[in-house]
């Protein structure tokens, strides 16, 4: 079979002929489709409520026997990483394969971290896709590695691998998901008290020079020597990049980048005069030669900020780091017309608070017409820094902050944070405000479990968020659909010393029109299946 | 066409007026025409009314998925608002497709619903710019047919032939070159 696809849905192609078990997740770009495409296949996947959880789910799946998916963008992996350091001391009985989606040029994020570097810090396998073909194929691979080595392997493509389209070869195949039978216990290894954790970090490292020895040859990193003088090291979708850049040059591309491929580069970089690394984001590639004492030249600092592409490529082959064209951005995006959150933030401005938000659409709102944010820094945020911007300011100060958190992120990360307000209450209280639209929506829609519904859209359990707040023991709760009541509620919770929760309840905008579009197609007997993602 | 022919094009617009959907068609068309074919976007925020562009390559071997800022052969615009932060995009020789095709130099995209443009309209006037550019392109119309049918529901197919048949008459002293 030969198809035109995105780079997550060759993912989602592979894990499902690849009998993928259970696919879980936390919805977040670029790697959102990934799970949607997989539940379309006709796998099986869920939403967790954030990645830590999602990726502990795998863990199980992989410790019964399963073959297991677990999909995150770049800095979901920092919420999931608290399991995945021990997970590769554990190991697995199937086979967990995680997704890290990077987001160099952060075109939907608030950093631009290398994940790179968590393969070598964790010690996991890890495995760098250019495009929908090597999506399809990498992941395939990385299951296999995995069952082999019983260890954890990452798979890591970049908003560019995962959002453009190429075309994909593959065979048709069964869908056989490994369900395993029985369990089979292994004390010593999955139960990681000192005594048993320090031979399995002697056991990780053991496994990890045999793969490092095997990657040497493995034809995941692909060589291809031209006459050139001088040779290039790449990895991912630079080597796009470079084959279009400089056509004529020797050309190393590293597919599996940890354990890395010492040897391979060594000989390699001794066929050349000189040997360049072009590689997004951090030296990685080049801090590993130079640990290995092999020398290469490396990118000016200046390309180690936002994405490469062909003329960026270009500029790096003839050392030009005079200043760069600026970057035509466009129109910023903005809260659509009709968007629950408008009303919100007049009225915060309006009352001059001190705002701390978090990751979602209503992140927007630090621009004009709003501007009425103080700070964002990760999901969950909002209310703790705000917990700390009320203990250190003075009282007058204090009584200006408020929290304000989505949904979807309350779930993720929000509650560990109104546990920490109703057990270390700043002295004048503390107000959250949660913006819940009833989805996900920042990343296109995507179901959460305060919706009820799962990521297929069928009902199930539902996590109310008013009822979460009052078991904590939040003293007052207000529950509404109108501004105006909002606007007293808030009025109220500013100076009454107390800890607030005040739930504005509005369906997305969004989600409305979309949801009165299926209303419309599915009465004519039509549906369209495909994912909606668009952050 | 030679190896080292690829045919650039850069579909640009704001969310929501069908620069993703667009795009896949021209890829989707290009692919069954029996090129290599990639296709890269950011869709981020799209939804949120920001701009949106989608960068389309084919030709025997295509390497990078993005289209190199100057070196796009075409720039089919769905928001006049968009065409100018896009020109740098544009080859010196480079093609502008955009809504002053249909409607002359205006910014009032709802002119697209005046009765004299049936069967185009505001919804389906990216299809129409699609026909415009098809002049131009080394692809049958039979996949450009194939391409529209698989994007698009069934009850809007034959419509939207008939947009696409509009956009190829706006262009078609292209054709007989």
């Amino acid at each position: 079979m030969k198809k035109l696809m995105f780079g997550n849905e060759a993912i989602a192609l592979s894990a499902l002929h690849a009998g993928v078990t259970l696919g879980t997740g936390y919805p977040g770009t670029p790697s959102t489709e990934i799970l949607e495409y997989f539940s379309e296949f006709g796998g099986k996947a869920q939403w967790c409520p954030n990645e830590k959880v999602a990726l502990e789910v795998g863990i199980g799946v992989a410790f019964a026997g399963g073959n297991a998916l677990v999909t995150m963008k770049h800095v979901g992996l920092n919420v999931a990483s608290d399991p995945l350091f021990t997970v590769a001391y554990t190991g697995v009985e199937g086979a967990l394969v995680i997704i890290s989606a990077d987001d160099p040029d952060m075109h939907s994020s608030q950093n631009e971290q290398d994940n790179r570097n968590y393969a070598r810090s964790a010690g996991v396998m890890m495995l760098e896709p250019c495009d929908s073909q090597e999506c399809y194929d990498f992941f395939w691979e990385a299951i296999r590695l995995s069952k082999e080595w019983k260890l954890p392997v990452i798979l890591r493509p970049t908003t560019r691998v995962c959002h453009s389209m190429s075309i994909v070869e593959y065979d048709e195949k069964e869908y056989t998901p490994i369900l395993p039978v029985k369990y089979n216990p292994d004390k010593p290894g999955r139960v990681m008290i000192p005594g048993y954790a320090r031979p399995a970090h002697r056991r990780l490292r053991e496994k990890l020079a045999k793969i490092k020895k095997w990657n040497e040859t493995s034809n995941l990193n692909k060589e291809v020597i031209k006459s050139g003088k001088r040779g290039i090291i790449t990895s991912g979708v630079s080597y796009l990049h470079v084959l279009e850049a400089e056509p004529g040059a020797s050309v190393l591309k590293i597919g599996m980048c940890y354990p890395f491929p010492e040897e391979k580069v060594r000989n390699f970089v001794q066929k050349h005069e000189k040997c360049i690394v072009i590689e997004e984001g951090d030296p990685y590639l080049v801090e590993n030669c130079r640990y290995y004492g092999i020398q290469v030249e490396e990118k000016p600092e200046m390309y180690r900020f936002g994405e490469l592409n062909v003329n960026r490529v270009r500029r790096i082959l003839r050392c030009d780091t005079s200043p760069e064209p600026p970057i035509k951005r466009g129109r910023p995006p903005r809260l659509c017309d009709g968007c629950p959150h408008r009303a919100t933030f007049t009225l915060l401005g309006k009352m001059n608070c001190i705002v701390t938000g978090d990751i979602g659409c209503y992140t927007l709102s630090v621009l004009p017409p709003f501007q009425a944010m103080d700070s964002c820094v990760c999901m969950g945020a909002s209310i703790t820094v705000g917990l700390g911007l009320r203990h250190s300011l003075p009282p007058e100060e204090a009584k200006r902050v408020v929290s304000v958190i989505g949904d979807s992120t309350f779930i993720h990360s929000g509650i560990p944070g109104i546990v920490e307000m109703v057990y270390n209450p700043p002295a004048t209280g503390h107000v959250v405000i949660v913006l819940d639209n009833n989805t996900t929506a920042m990343t296109g829609m995507q179901e959460h479990p305060g919706t009820g519904k799962k990521l297929s859209h069928e009902p199930t359990n539902q996590v109310v968020i008013e009822e979460v707040a009052r078991a904590i023991g939040v003293e007052n709760i207000v529950v509404t659909d109108r501004v105006s009541v909002l606007e007293k509620a808030i009025e109220e919770a500013l100076v009454n010393n107390k800890t607030n929760l005040i739930v504005i309840r509005k369906t997305c905008a969004l989600l409305r029109k979309k949801q009165q579009k299926s209303e419309v197609t599915q009465s004519v007997g039509e549906q369209s299946n495909a994912p909606t993602g668009c952050n | 066409m030679h190896q080292q022919d690829v045919i650039n094009i850069v579909l640009a617009g704001i969310g929501g007026t069908g620069v993703i959907l667009s795009s896949n068609i021209v890829a989707e068309a290009a692919f069954l025409a029996g090129y290599d074919v990639r296709k890269s976007e950011i869709h981020g925020m799209s939804q949120r009314g920001g701009s949106v562009s989608s960068d389309v390559r084919f030709g025997l071997k295509v390497y990078s998925p993005m289209v190199p800022d100057g070196e796009a052969d075409f720039l089919v615009v769905m928001h006049p608002d968009e065409i100018e932060n896009n020109l740098y995009r544009l080859k010196p020789v480079g093609v502008v497709i955009d809504t002053s095709l249909i409607i002359g130099e205006s910014n009032d995209l709802s002119l697209l619903n005046e009765e004299k443009y049936l069967p185009v309209n505001q919804k389906n006037f990216n299809i129409c710019l699609l026909g415009a550019l098809s002049n131009y392109l080394d692809i049958p119309f039979d996949c450009w047919q194939k391409a529209i049918y698989s994007n698009l529901p069934k009850k809007v197919h034959e419509q939207n032939k008939g947009v696409f048949e509009y956009g190829m008459k706006l262009t078609e002293m292209v054709r007989a070159k």
